[in-house]
């Protein structure tokens, strides 16, 4: 906890009219438009007879930094009071906060004081990178700053501004604006403010729609929209092919035949599999998923897990997968929605390759690819003439029906170098998952939890698998305790927490120590 | 200023007497000049002052009209050497740069300015880059006026305040024959305000008949003997000077009650802030207005002991609130009241922090504590007891993520050090020394490279020591920019080099731009400029110093190309220094420029290529590979919604400048194929829009067989 020192006794005085000072700190992300705000800001005082003044520290601003925006007013009385040129600690009325970080920054910095401080903040997220380059997810914890804005505010204005902006065709500092109208917390009407946007004269209409609709939500006019809360889609089946329905429909009822509380997952990942490859490769994750279930009793957490890995598993990114993705009518959908093209404009695709003699040999059947494997002169002259990025331009006929050509190879899938190795793999990893699952469900939920570890491609991906290594390695130390899952969860916790690897030498000397 | 128009501060500028000028304090600073009869103006870029700078570069038209020259300095030597134009003549002439970082580099020039003295007035406008949201080290420039005696202005931070220091500046400094410091901060710098404008003034002399009219004094010269005599002169003569002018023109302000027992004396600097202070201590009204005896030292150096001495009589206590450290004027204060015997209580360091800036809350607990021990009656009751019971705020310090600056969206240095990163994984770690610039960046995360840094220029001359006995050994990087280069790095860092046959590699960065400070043009800019002459080859000075193995890449984009060259240069056997410039216009400036050209150009209806890059959520498989050689804000993790997977998927959003890096890297290190680039084409021709229908009916009929083939999932 964040004592506060000593009490907080230092409260500015009113003028002998009783006008007082204004103080308005806000927070930005670099790049946000906080210039933008602070003008808006300042005009709307002096065209109410205030006196203002705005600093800043710029420079950094545009390049992604924290920045801080500052403004003072006081109506006028014909004297120029004297305003300060920084927030001060307990000094500030009004802190706005253009992303949720930085609305707990300014907490954190005694910019929010009980009391006093209207808080009017995005809840919306900008991660900074050290919360992007974590293997797994290192987004902060966004519900611990929003309780903490309860805390330490008088009045907390705080929703996603930065969609309200966006769907109004606008950015962000006009859904600020419009919150600070909205707020109450300076005494100027509405049509002040809507006034300031008319006359700065860029993009008007949509930033006073933002502008309204944020006021409407900050005013308690509407309610905040809702943070879609990712409901899980059922995904529904488009089309089968008459010559499958048959099969099809037999796996649809194996499905409905497990447990309810697996049924959700196990249709994700069925449909996953099945997507991936083929029908019959769906019966083979049937059969996987039937094995766990054999050994779990209600509530089925070790099946649900299992549900979940045992389809990833058996998904692995090779060539093929990332072929028959790039090559699909939905695919093409998306990227242009992405990018925004218009009826009247062209989009040209280009993909980014870079087939290494590994992917080359892996996507050959077994033999031929492990002959070649063997060819150390085979490689180096591969190396030399083909190991380089490729682009390929899927909008054109050529690229297309390259990738086109090596998705097609699908069916051959089974009887394919990688296949084999990944099949191995898979099956060392689910034979140790149904031994543990005999003794110890939680620890063999954990054990199928640790896929999770492998992802990526070449490099990352070798990578990854030396993780789930080391983390597997940890299983004959920790069978048998009763903490052993906790164990098991932490370990893969800590892979996933770092590049190098060095908290989970941490985390597996830690259960040494204890294990040995 | 290539890429950005100061066209509506240039407008400012040409306000005449009455009018109500209305803009930031730095701005203002730049109107009092041209007020005040200003010859010439020259100086180094940096915050906070570079819009000084900038304005002035964009209005040629109004110094040509009164006959001011102005240049961009190249560096703050150049810039203080200037001023020897005031030397023999009776012109004013003003010199801008940031500080201290400047005036460590100008020192030379500043003493022997400072020695022989000058006729007219000399003012140097020094941002103060000290506190919170700076970006040096934290250090005085006090200590440069105090041991070159120049005198120090460090006027009261408002828009009447500061521009009327300009004016006090120059009538001091030919009072004196001192050069005179401006000291402005940060926030100075940037606050908004309002002050009532004069008519521009042409200047009595011009550097034009200063030219037509060549005048030399041998004792204004520093040589033996006149340097003694230039010593005698500062003490007897211009201190004495000096401290006269400051007293008769009132340039120090005295506040509250003259008669009281407690008194504060303070840099104007820092007078907001004290008067904030004593306001909610309940002493001061929120106009200034208070009992407390402040004397408020607008011209901190040098301070005039009468004025010291007086203020100081009949008091229990004074205070002196001076930010920064060493605390020179409280320990001037010090040695006089010692001198004279004087038993008042002083207080300064102590009651308040050694360093720091002196925010609002330092303010309060220090001036309280100064009050609560030598005169509590002044204190309002119920500032010292209170009801009020602490909150308990959670602690969010380990939750918050730390959020330094990084590089911008597009940047073209980021390839590099990606580049870096990747040389690294395969020969190992290197001795990696960085320089002054956007490119310092790099020592942030993702990245993690450089060890330090040396000053603006000095990056590749802070790897001097660094001589590997082992010729096949492991060699040192140092970076440096080409602002940079050209400011100092050509002769102490590439030249120096070169003379003592270094072996070690230096990545020249060249974005075309002085970019940290605001993109302004170098000798070696791109663009066209009317009034500098630039497009000069990094390359060939390089080659003029004697470099031998030198490399130029014109797309730093090209991750593998600028890794391959950089591992060759590790690893060749070639002796001497290995230079690699690594060229790509900065995509902020680049932005600036293109973005109107290529709107103009679509709305014409010519043909407009726009490209962005996007990530195939289904082919990203959450590792951040990519995040961790980038760091760009537009680059960023997004929830996928499917319930098999765990982790985020990277996501590209619609800032977005296509610049290429993602996929480059995706592409040098083989991270994975998700990346693609799309390019999005406006006004298409008629030939390509044939083409793209075709292949689209060809696409779609392919796609609709193979899914007539299986099972499809939405």
């Amino acid at each position: 906890m964040n004592m506060q020192a000593k009490p907080v006794i230092a409260r500015r005085s009113p003028g002998p009219d009783g006008e007082k000072v204004i103080t308005l700190a806000a927070l930005a992300v670099g790049g946000q438009g906080g210039g933008v705000l602070t003008n808006w800001i300042v005009d709307v005082a002096e065209a109410n007879g205030y006196n203002a003044q705005s600093t800043s520290v710029a420079g950094v601003a545009q390049r992604t930094g924290a920045t801080i925006y500052y403004i003072e007013m006081c109506r006028d009385t014909g004297r120029q009071p004297v305003f300060a040129l920084s927030p001060a600690i307990g000094d500030v009325d009004i802190l706005m906060a253009s992303e949720l970080m930085e609305g707990g920054r300014a907490i954190m910095r005694g910019f929010v004081t009980p009391g006093r401080t209207t808080l009017i903040a995005s809840t919306h997220r900008i991660p900074a990178v050290s919360e992007k380059i974590i293997p797994g997810d290192g987004r902060a914890n966004g519900a611990e700053v929003i309780e903490a804005m309860g805390i330490a505010a008088d009045h907390v204005v705080a929703f996603d501004m930065e969609t309200v902006a966006k769907q109004a065709g606008s950015v962000i500092s006009s859904s600020l604006l419009g919150s600070l109208a909205g707020s109450g917390a300076l005494p100027f009407p509405r049509e002040s403010y809507e006034e300031v946007i008319r006359k700065s004269g860029r993009g008007v209409e949509a930033s006073l729609r933002s502008f309204g609709e944020a006021y409407d939500i900050a005013s308690g006019l509407k309610p905040a929209p809702e943070a879609e809360a990712e409901p899980v889609k059922p995904i529904p089946v488009l089309h089968v092919p008459a010559k499958l329905k048959r099969k099809w429909a037999a796996l649809e009822t194996r499905l409905g035949a497990l447990p309810v509380e697996v049924q959700e997952m196990a249709g994700l990942g069925l449909k996953k599999v099945v997507d991936y490859q083929d029908i019959d490769y769906g019966a083979q994750y049937l059969d996987m998923l039937d094995k766990v279930v054999e050994l779990d009793a209600a509530p089925f957490e070790m099946s649900v897990e299992a549900a979940k890995y045992i389809a990833r598993a058996l998904c692995y990114d090779d060539i093929l997968r990332v072929a028959d993705i790039k090559t699909r009518a939905s695919r093409m959908e998306r990227v242009k929605d992405e990018v925004v093209v218009k009826d009247d404009q062209i989009l040209m695709l280009t993909e980014y390759f870079h087939p290494r003699f590994e992917e080359f040999t892996t996507t050959l059947p077994k033999r031929i690819g492990k002959w070649l494997q063997n060819r150390k002169g085979l490689e180096a002259w591969y190396a030399k003439r083909f190991d380089k990025g490729r682009r390929i331009r899927t909008d054109s006929l050529r690229g297309f029906l390259m990738l086109w050509t090596v998705s097609s190879l699908r069916p051959m899938r089974r009887r394919l170098l990688r296949h084999e190795s990944e099949m191995a793999h898979v099956d060392a990893w689910f034979a140790k998952v149904l031994e543990v699952a005999k003794t110890d469900r939680a620890l063999a939920g954990e054990l199928l939890a640790n896929y999770r570890l492998i992802k990526g491609y070449s490099d990352t991906h070798v990578r990854g698998l030396s993780k789930f290594a080391r983390v597997m390695g940890a299983l004959d130390m920790l069978k048998g305790r009763e903490d052993a899952a906790d164990w098991m969860r932490r370990l893969r916790t800590a892979a996933l927490d770092d590049v190098e690897g060095e908290k989970l030498d941490g985390a597996l000397a830690t259960v040494r120590s204890f294990a040995g | 200023m290539a890429e950005r128009s100061f066209a509506k501060e240039v407008q400012k500028l040409k306000q005449g007497e009455g009018e109500t000028f209305t803009g930031e304090g730095i701005l203002g600073i730049t109107k009092a000049l041209l007020e005040n009869g200003v010859g010439y103006v020259g100086g180094y870029q940096g915050s906070p002052i570079s819009h000084l700078m900038d304005v002035l570069a964009d209005a040629q038209e109004i110094l040509g009209e009164l006959g001011v020259h102005f240049e961009a300095s190249a560096s703050e030597a150049t810039a203080t050497a200037m001023l020897a134009a005031s030397v023999h003549y009776p012109i004013r002439g003003a010199v801008t740069y940031k500080s201290v970082v400047g005036t460590n580099v100008a020192s030379d020039a500043l003493s022997n300015l400072a020695s022989g003295g000058v006729t007219g007035g000399a003012l140097i406008i020094v941002g103060e880059d000290y506190g919170e949201g700076s970006s040096i080290m934290q250090e005085r420039t006090y200590a440069f006026a105090m041991k070159s005696q120049v005198w120090m202005l460090d006027p009261r931070p408002n828009l009447p305040s500061i521009v009327k220091a300009v004016g006090d500046g120059f009538e001091l400094s030919e009072v004196s024959n001192t050069p005179v410091m401006l000291q402005v901060g940060i926030r100075s710098c940037h606050v908004h305000g309002h002050f009532t404008a004069r008519d521009n003034k042409r200047p009595e002399m011009t550097v034009s008949d200063a030219l037509e009219n060549p005048k030399r004094k041998l004792d204004r010269i520093v040589l033996p003997p006149a340097t003694y005599l230039h010593e005698e002169e500062k003490l007897t003569k211009r201190l004495p000077a000096a401290q006269n002018y400051i007293l008769e023109k009132g340039i120090n302000e005295r506040f509250g009650n003259a008669s009281g027992k407690v008194g504060v004396i303070l840099q104007g600097g820092t007078y907001n802030t004290v008067i904030r202070a004593l306001n909610r201590l309940g002493i001061a009204d929120l106009y200034g207005d208070t009992d407390l005896d402040m004397l408020v030292l607008n011209c901190v150096y040098p301070l005039v002991d009468s004025q010291i001495m007086e203020f100081c009589e009949g008091k229990d206590a004074v205070l002196i609130v001076e930010e920064g450290q060493p605390n020179y004027i409280e320990q001037q204060i010090a040695h006089m009241l010692y001198k004279a015997g004087k038993t008042v209580r002083l207080e300064g360091k102590g009651m308040l922090p050694m360093g720091g800036e002196y925010t609002g809350q330092v303010m309060v607990d220090g001036i309280g504590a100064f009050l609560a021990e030598h005169a509590p009656a002044m204190l309002p009751v119920q500032k010292t007891a209170t009801n009020e019971e602490p909150v308990a705020i959670p602690d969010l310090s380990k939750t918050l993520p730390a959020r330094p600056p990084g590089f911008c969206t597009g940047c073209p240095e980021r390839p590099i050090f990606a580049a870096t990163k990747l040389v690294e994984e395969e020969l190992g770690p290197h001795h990696i020394s960085s320089d002054i610039g956007c490119h310092l960046f790099s020592i942030m995360p993702p990245f993690d490279l450089g060890a330090t840094t040396m000053g603006y220029g000095l990056g590749p001359a802070s790897a001097a020591a660094f001589h590997n006995e082992d010729k096949k050994g492991r060699r040192s990087i140092s970076f440096v920019g080409d602002g940079g280069f050209w400011h100092n790095g050509l002769t102490s860092s590439i030249g120096n080099a070169v003379f003592n046959k270094s072996d070690n590699v230096i990545i020249i960065v060249d974005n075309f731009y002085s970019s940290a400070t605001g993109g302004q043009d170098i000798l070696s800019s791109r663009a066209v400029n009317k009034t500098k002459q630039t497009q000069n080859s990094i390359v060939d000075a390089v080659k003029g110093m004697g470099v031998k193995w030198v490399r130029q890449i014109d797309r730093t984009y090209d991750v593998t190309k600028m890794r391959d060259t950089l591992k060759e240069a590790l690893t060749t056997e070639e002796e001497g220094p290995k230079v690699i410039v690594a060229s790509s216009e900065c995509m902020l400036n680049k932005q600036r420029r293109v973005k109107p050209q290529l709107a103009k150009a679509a709305k014409e209806g010519q043909r407009v290529v726009r490209p962005r890059f996007g990530v195939d959520e289904d082919v990203c498989t959450g590792d951040h590979a990519c995040m961790r050689l980038s760091g760009c804000p537009s680059l960023s993790v997004k929830d996928t919604g499917d319930p098999l997977r765990d982790d985020p998927v990277a996501a590209i959003d619609q800032t977005c400048v296509g610049c290429g890096n993602c996929g480059e890297v995706a592409d040098a290190a083989v991270l994975c194929p998700s990346f693609y680039q799309a390019e999005i084409v406006t006004n298409p021709s008629a030939t390509e829009k044939r083409r793209a229908t075709r292949a689209r009916k060809i696409i779609s009929w392919l796609q609709s067989r193979r899914d007539a083939k299986r099972v499809a999932f939405a």
